[in-house]
């Protein structure tokens, strides 16, 4: 099974939620952690040793012995990664989307494989987990690719949390799609509602059950829970706000370390989600 | 003509409370919301929508069915893996390169570009805005940021407009990016915890490679003393200023659910006299006032 965390704006505690629900397992599972502009898991989960992997895209390079200035390539690209001046063929590799489809069009094969760095992806193991990341290389504007790169150890049986990027555009549904389960951190502000009413259409959109989990839930007003009501969406978890939880994050610790309430709570947590994810099963 | 770009990194750590804050101190100002993806300045600022208009972002394809004779080429070719074996495109997964339309024989791919979100131009009580939505789980949200910066642009050179203070999004990917280009600074919101601290590094580093001027603000210092005093030795050690630190104070949640700035909230408090003080050292900064930086134009 794969869990989702998720959630619209950024700070909701996706992080929080992800990090001690896995650590308050005890089955082995994969955490992975998708926001790749902003990786956050490993300040919290830290494995003895990391691997390192490179990560990279192709990107044309031209051959100018064999091009012959055509432009078939430019002209198929519809990311403007490629420019004829004169009967020079300019590459801006930043702009590639990967599509290999100026390798194909070029009549003379003038197009050959470069590559550009996306990022690296690191992966230790800590307990009863396998930690994973990808670390999106500082000027590189797609994620993902990375993304895609992170998910890419993800074994059929495997149980598997995955921290997604905050937001509703590609990189978020591109971290999300792939899962049984989302489970929406939010919080009760207006803020916080806005940007989950955005998420939950989206998550409408990919048909993936999902439930809430209200962090700060003392702060800001009732709208959120109207909300919930109102979209029949289950509230699985509520977080306090207490000074002396937003310390334990501060410093990087866990949770469900400090408390066995916590490890409890979150272990709970997971027995439910697993349990709503079989009932969308047997109903399919 | 100057803009300021306030950017975090890491989500939530106040960046449109503080935006919204100065927009109520700035005079002379054009407003502008680059988090096209989760917008939220319009909650604090009401904005009277004056001007709508369509975005047109990339093109996604979509196989005719009658016209298509099932020879497969298009899913071999597909880098994206976006064509199911009875050939219906996932639009999620489908990158708008077009290169199926390109190859199709029986020329059964439609390709065109569609609406995938709206800008608007704005009135609000602190002047005008200029702000977008980029449609659910849509694409190309660095292109809508660079267009609504440009329209940014335009109109505040209209309308004989000094600075443009923009409301940036999470992260250092493409609509980051694509918010500080040729931008005359960024200010950098950070919190005081190591998820904060990461992410400033990171943020910090993409103003760099962009040769962007960046100031560091901390938001809710007193939630770890320590970690806000690392912050600053890291602030310094990047060659930033620090120009302020803000207590944690429900106050700024309380403002937002009366859908008010912090220094319209309470205007008498030690809180929006902070505030005040921070938008001053912005305001003053030598990245906002010296004469012969101007702003690049964006790149595409």
């Amino acid at each position: 099974m794969i869990i989702s965390v998720a959630s619209g704006k950024g700070g909701t505690g996706k992080t929080t939620v992800s990090v001690n629900l896995a650590a308050s397992l005890e089955t082995p599972l994969k955490l992975l952690d998708c926001d790749v502009e902003e990786p956050n898991v490993h300040l919290f989960i830290q494995p003895d040793e990391m691997v390192s992997r490179t990560e990279s895209t192709f990107v044309p390079v031209i051959d100018e012995q064999r091009c012959n200035g055509c432009r078939k390539c430019a002209d198929l690209c519809e990311f403007n990664a490629l420019a004829v001046i004169g009967e020079k063929v300019l590459v801006f590799p930043e702009l590639c989307h990967s599509c290999e489809g100026c390798r194909e069009i070029c009549p003379e094969q003038a197009v050959q494989a470069g590559s550009r760095e996306l990022g690296t992806i690191e992966t230790g193991s800590w307990q009863h987990v396998i930690m994973s990341y990808g670390r999106l290389r500082v000027g590189e504007a797609m994620s993902p690719p990375l993304i895609a790169r992170v998910q890419s150890i993800i074994d059929p049986d495997d149980l598997v949390i995955i921290d997604a990027p905050p937001g509703t555009s590609c990189p978020a549904i591109n971290a999300m799609k792939v899962s049984d389960f989302v489970l929406l951190v939010t919080e009760p502000t207006p803020f916080g509602l806005h940007d989950l009413v955005l998420t939950v259409e989206a998550v409408r959109q990919l048909e993936i059950p999902c439930g809430l989990v209200i962090n700060r839930a003392d702060i800001g007003n009732e709208e959120v829970y109207r909300y919930a009501r109102r979209e029949s969406l289950p509230i699985l978890m509520e977080i306090p706000f207490e000074r002396s939880i937003a310390e334990i994050y501060s410093r990087g610790g866990l949770l469900v370390e400090h408390s066995e309430e916590w490890r409890i709570r979150f272990s709970g947590l997971f027995d439910t989600i697993n349990d709503r994810a079989a009932l969308q099963e047997v109903g399919r | 003509m100057k803009e300021l770009v306030i950017i975090s990194g890491k989500g939530g750590t106040g960046k449109t409370s503080l935006s919204a804050a100065f927009a109520s101190l700035a005079d002379n100002h054009l407003l502008c919301d680059t988090d096209v993806d989760a917008a939220d300045l319009h909650l604090l600022l009401a904005p009277r929508i004056a001007e709508t208009h369509d975005f047109i972002g990339g093109s996604k394809a979509v196989i005719i069915a009658e016209d298509c004779s099932g020879c497969g080429l298009c899913k071999e070719l597909c880098c994206f893996s976006a064509i199911s074996d009875d050939f219906v495109v996932d639009t999620i997964d489908c990158e708008g390169c077009g290169v199926c339309r390109a190859f199709c024989p029986e020329e059964a791919i439609d390709f065109q570009p569609r609406k995938c979100g709206e800008w608007f131009v704005s009135s609000t009580r602190f002047g005008p805005l200029v702000h977008a939505r980029l449609g659910i789980s849509e694409e190309n949200s660095g292109k809508l940021v660079s267009l609504i910066r440009k329209e940014a642009q335009i109109r505040a050179e209209q309308s004989r407009l000094d600075l443009i203070v923009t409301d940036g999004p999470p992260g250092i990917g493409c609509p980051v990016i694509a918010s500080i280009s040729g931008a005359s600074a960024v200010l950098i919101v950070v919190e005081p915890t190591v998820s904060g601290l990461h992410d400033m590094q990171r943020v910090a580093e993409l103003a760099c490679h962009f040769r962007i001027p960046a100031m560091v603000c901390i938001n809710k210092y007193d939630l770890n003393e320590e970690m806000s005093s690392d912050i600053e030795n890291e602030t310094q050690r990047l060659g930033m200023q620090t120009v302020g630190r803000i207590p944690f104070d429900p106050a700024f949640t309380w403002a937002m659910v009366e859908g008010k700035t912090i220094v319209e909230f309470d205007p008498s408090s030690e809180l929006a006299e902070t505030v005040n003080s921070i938008w001053g050292t912005v305001r003053s900064s030598e990245f906002l006032t010296k004469q012969e930086a101007t702003i690049l134009p964006i790149i595409k």
